[in-house]
Parts: structure tokens; C-alpha cells; sequence
């Protein structure tokens, strides 16, 4: 490895921490900016003043802002992300792990669909510029990133669930392969209509290029020329946008768990927020930015990896 | 794509202006109130009276959805008014200063964006409890200014070195003139076409903050009236239909103008035709 490229890893790696590190800071300033007593707002007005007192000294209110950031700053070192103060036995991290798997196959299957639709489908429309394939093409993907997937979770659940009965109904608490389509599709949609055009875009940019017109010269066959030379250039880039859609989805999850009634850190989520649980809001907001930032850095090496130009441009610029 | 890019500015364009006089004169000519209860009216579905149906209110569902585009239209355009202003001044202080001040604002970017979508909104929403218009549009706006920096400081550092920079700085004008009278102006293409884009995003993110529950209460967003329609969906799913084919024609006409303009503004085609 050269030292460049050392030096770039070690830059982002860097980078990252320094993230992780302040967007903890700013959900522990953002989490005790709240206006009114926390206590209050949990146990309500009216409850026993021995029971606030006992939530106060759980929750470290007594403390100082700085040491309440330090017990912060603690919880997610050791990894437990804090305890319930009604349950000191369970952490907030076994309450994410618990429903971490099934966002995780909801954002794996919406992104495997996405890209499954959109290379395709970018692929023709860029190879018919122009024509009206190509124009269908783009206003669909607009379409796709223009309906809400809130709206077109419960339309496919009308359509496919309710009328024509080919899937479960929705909060049915069924899980697994057949429960898992139509909330693919609805998470998926917008991240394929996404890459449907950036695949576009990039392979008109990569039939352009001299090597192609080479590699045509030379009498490779067309497809040849366009499934090996052109695509495998052009989806770089998309790759890498792929890596930075993870947080649309993590985020987009948040929404088509609720609709669909499906278990999950969103749901987890949304759950905490209506009972005013801070430690959990608190984790799983965590837990989203933390992933996301993750991603990135990983996305960035392994772009790094497949483009060695990278390192040196960034330092350049 | 120079044609289809003039269909998507008037398609657009046309949608835009539409959802417009619909959201300023729409719930005046309305003959139904937006609010109060009618027990006899409750959850119909669409009839010569009320052409949308009414919602668990009673209240006529089109009156509310023309209500609801107010809404859109003010927090959407509230926010990317918000955000691009913050957005555009640290992005052009950040490029043209650049050192101590470019790194610390570069690192905040860094910070906001770590949020993905409206994550960061979600957890300013919860803290301010009970959220009104003015909590959404701030919730968007600590989100969505990061964009409009990073694009602005990128074109502020281009621009930077242009001679003509150079020659206001000789004529002895002052650094801070020559940035916002003769540089910004230069920036301000992809501005725009982010503050399009940026007013979809925010258009479905107020949405989709109400939809989650998370909105001002007792207003008619539309996201709150989809998330009505969620609640009845068996019973009545025009009340689910509408709302969100208002969202998804308001948005579509949004993003078609800002790709219309992107291809007419985007450097790449500009300096083909020179």
C-alpha cells in the first residue's frame, strides 16, 4: 500500500471518529435541551414526589451537565447505550438487537430490488436516447421519486393485500419471505428510481468515451462492448450512491414500519417517542447515524479500492 | 434533451403554479369549514356534496385537502427560504475565507449530514413537544442547510480564482463586497436548482413528519389527513387516496421543474454551448 493511500485511510477513519464523537454530543445536548422537567414529562404533573425523585437520580438530572454527559459518553463506550430506570436489567442495546434484524432484511430486500429494477432499466433508456423509451423512463423514475411511500405502502396494500389477498394483512405480525415483498417495494421504489437515472446518466457518459469508440473499432461485438466494456465502468459511481442511499432507507424504514406494522428500529422508534422513553429515542437515533456513518466510510474505502485516482484527487483538491 | 427539458419546466412549472392558486385562493372559495364536528357527515365517501368525501370530523375531505396545500406550500417554501439563506452564507464564507473558518463549518456539515433523511427532524420535533408550523420549519432547516453549504462553498472555490476577483481586488474593494456583490451572484445556478429540489424534500418531509404523528396538531397537513386514512383504511380508503395523490402531483411538478432546470443550468451544458 502506498503511503498515500495510507494516509487517505487513515484520514477518513479519522474523519468518522470525529463524527461518531460529535453527532453523540449533539443528540446528548439536543435530547436535554428539551423545555419542562423530563420527569414530569414522564411520570405526568400528578405523580409522587418520591417517585420523581427516584427518576431524577436514575436519569443523573442531579448532575451536573458535564457529568451527565460523562455517564452519556460511558453508555456508549461500554456499548449498552444505558438501562431503563424501570428495569435496570435490560439495556437499550438488547432492545435494538432484538429488532435491528428485521430493518436490516427490510433495508437489504428494498435495496436488492432497487438495484434489480434500476440497472436495466437505466441501461435501455440510456442506449435509446432520446427515444420515447427513454422518456418513459425518466418521467417513471420521477413518478418513483415523487409518490410518498407513505401513500404507496397502504395503495399496494390495498391492491395486493386487501382486495386480491396475495399477501398478509398488514399488523398481522407475520414476518418472513412473503410478509417481507410488499414493504421491499414501497422502501425500494424511491432508491430505484434514484439509481434508474444515475445508471442512466453514467453510462451515457461512459458510451462517450474514447475507449468504447476503441473497443468498437476493433469489431467486439455490441454487446460485448456494452455488458463488458461500458457497464462495468458506468456502475462504479452507482455503486457508490447505493452506499449513501443506506440512510434514506434506514430513514425510510422508520415510515414504512409503521405503515406496514412491522417490528423494527423504527418502530422501536416511534414507539419510544409516543411513551417518552429519552434513553431509547435516544438510542436508536444513535444507532441510525452511527450505521450510516459506517456505511459511508466503507463505501468510501471500497471506492477507494476500485478507483486508486481517488486518493490522490481528494488530496489534490 | 434540450426539448424535454423544456416539456419538464412547463409541465412542471404549470403543476407549481397550479397547487399555488389552488393553496391561495382554494380555501376561500371552499363553501364547507375546514373544522368542527358533524357526527351525520362522518367517514362518507365521495358523493355529489362532498366530491372527495369527508374525514372522521365529517369536515368536507376537499376543503381540507385544499387547506392542507397552504400548508405544504408555506412550511416547503418557509424551509428552503430558512435554509438556503444559512446554507448559502457559510457555504460562501466557508470557500472564500477559507482555513480556521472553512474547517470548523466543514465539520458541522460533516456532523448534520451524519442524520440521514429526517432523523434529525424527528428527534427536534420530539423534543419541542408540541410542535407548531414554525418547530417543523426549523426542525427541516437545521437539516437541510448543509446541502446549500457544501454546493455554494464548491462554487465560491471556483469562482474565487477567477481574474475578475482579482481585478475587483486590485480596484481596492473590500473582501466581504467583492464575495456577495460579484461572486455569490456567479453561485446562485445550482442554488436554485437545490432550492427546487429542496422544496419537494421538504414538501414530503412535513408530510411525513405529520404522518408519523409528529406534526402541529389540528391542522389539516396533508401527511396527518393520509395517516387519518391509514386509520380508517378498510372502511373508507378515499381518505387515504386523495391526500396523497395531492402529495405526489405536488412533488412530481417540483422535481420536474428542478430537473427541467438542471439541465438548462447545469455548467456541464452551458459550457458545450459556448
Amino acid at each position: 500500500m502506498t503511503s498515500d493511500r495510507f494516509s487517505y485511510i487513515l484520514h477518513r477513519l479519522l474523519g468518522a471518529l470525529f463524527v461518531i464523537f460529535s453527532v453523540s454530543t449533539l443528540v446528548f445536548l439536543v435530547v436535554r435541551w428539551v423545555p419542562g422537567d423530563p420527569v414530569d414529562s414522564i411520570l405526568g404533573e400528578n405523580a409522587a414526589e418520591l417517585n420523581k425523585q427516584v427518576l431524577a437520580e436514575c436519569l443523573h438530572l442531579n448532575d451536573s451537565l458535564l457529568r451527565q454527559y460523562l455517564y452519556f459518553l460511558g453508555d456508549i463506550a461500554n456499548g449498552t447505550l444505558g438501562t431503563f430506570c424501570d428495569n435496570p436489567d435490560v439495556t437499550v442495546r438488547d432492545r435494538i438487537v432484538e429488532v435491528l434484524p428485521y430493518t436490516v432484511e427490510l433495508a437489504l430486500a428494498s435495496m436488492l430490488l432497487a438495484l434489480l429494477i434500476a440497472i436495466p432499466l437505466g441501461v435501455l433508456a440510456a442506449l435509446r436516447q432520446g427515444s420515447w423509451l427513454d422518456l418513459t423512463a425518466l418521467t417513471v423514475a420521477l413518478l418513483g421519486v415523487s409518490i410518498p411511500n407513505f401513500w404507496l405502502g397502504p395503495m399496494l396494500l390495498l391492491a395486493f393485500s386487501i382486495t386480491l389477498r396475495m399477501f398478509p394483512d398488514p399488523g398481522a405480525g407475520v414476518t418472513g419471505l412473503h410478509a417481507l415483498v410488499l414493504p421491499a417495494i414501497t422502501l425500494g421504489t424511491a432508491l430505484a428510481a434514484k439509481l434508474a437515472r444515475m445508471t442512466r446518466s453514467s453510462m451515457l457518459e461512459v458510451l462517450s468515451a474514447d475507449y468504447i469508440r476503441t473497443a468498437r473499432a476493433k469489431g467486439l461485438p455490441e454487446r460485448q462492448v456494452i455488458w463488458k466494456h461500458a457497464l462495468r465502468n458506468a456502475l462504479v459511481p452507482v455503486v457508490t450512491v447505493v452506499g449513501l442511499q443506506v440512510g434514506a432507507l434506514l430513514s425510510g424504514a422508520i415510515i414504512v414500519e409503521k405503515v406496514f406494522g412491522r417490528p423494527g428500529l423504527g418502530t422501536l422508534l416511534l414507539d419510544a417517542i409516543s411513551q417518552r422513553n429519552y434513553m431509547l429515542v435516544q438510542g436508536c437515533v444513535l444507532v441510525i447515524a452511527f450505521t450510516y456513518v459506517l456505511v459511508n466510510l466503507l463505501t468510501d474505502l471500497a471506492y477507494m479500492a476500485v478507483d486508486p485516482r481517488i486518493s490522490l484527487e481528494r488530496k489534490r483538491g | 434533451m434540450k426539448r424535454a427539458a423544456n416539456l419538464f419546466i412547463v409541465v412542471g412549472g404549470v403543476l407549481v403554479a397550479a397547487w399555488m392558486g389552488i393553496a391561495l385562493l382554494g380555501p376561500v372559495v371552499s363553501p364547507f369549514p375546514a373544522t368542527g364536528l358533524d357526527i351525520l357527515e362522518q367517514l362518507q365517501g365521495p358523493s355529489s356534496r362532498h366530491w372527495f368525501g369527508t374525514d372522521e370530523n365529517g369536515a368536507d375531505l376537499l376543503t381540507l385537502i385544499l387547506h392542507g396545500a397552504r400548508i405544504a406550500l408555506v412550511v416547503g417554501g418557509s424551509t428552503v427560504l430558512l435554509s438556503g439563506a444559512v446554507g448559502v452564507l457559510v457555504g460562501a464564507l466557508s470557500g472564500y475565507f477559507g482555513g480556521v473558518v472553512d474547517a470548523v463549518f466543514m465539520r458541522l456539515t460533516d456532523v448534520v449530514m451524519a442524520f440521514p433523511g429526517i432523523l434529525l427532524a424527528i428527534l427536534i420535533i420530539f423534543v419541542t413537544q408540541n410542535p407548531s408550523l414554525f418547530s417543523v420549519v426549523l426542525a427541516l432547516s437545521v437539516t437541510g442547510w448543509a446541502g446549500y453549504a457544501r454546493i455554494v462553498r464548491g462554487q465560491v472555490l471556483s469562482e474565487r480564482e477567477r481574474p475578475y476577483v482579482e481585478a475587483a481586488r486590485s480596484l481596492g474593494q473590500r473582501e466581504i463586497w467583492i464575495l456577495f456583490v460579484h461572486v455569490l451572484p456567479n453561485c446562485m445556478a445550482p442554488v436554485l436548482i437545490q432550492a427546487t429540489f429542496g422544496l419537494a424534500g421538504a414538501i414530503l418531509a412535513e408530510a411525513a413528519l405529520s404522518f408519523l404523528g409528529l406534526g402541529p396538531q389540528n391542522t389539516p397537513s396533508w401527511g396527518a389527513l393520509l395517516d387519518q386514512g391509514v386509520t380508517y383504511f378498510l372502511l373508507t380508503p378515499h381518505l387515504a387516496i386523495f391526500p396523497g395523490i395531492a402529495i405526489a402531483l405536488t412533488v412530481l411538478g417540483v422535481n420536474l421543474l428542478g430537473d427541467g432546470l438542471r439541465d438548462r443550468l447545469d455548467p456541464r451544458h452551458l459550457a458545450v454551448r459556448e
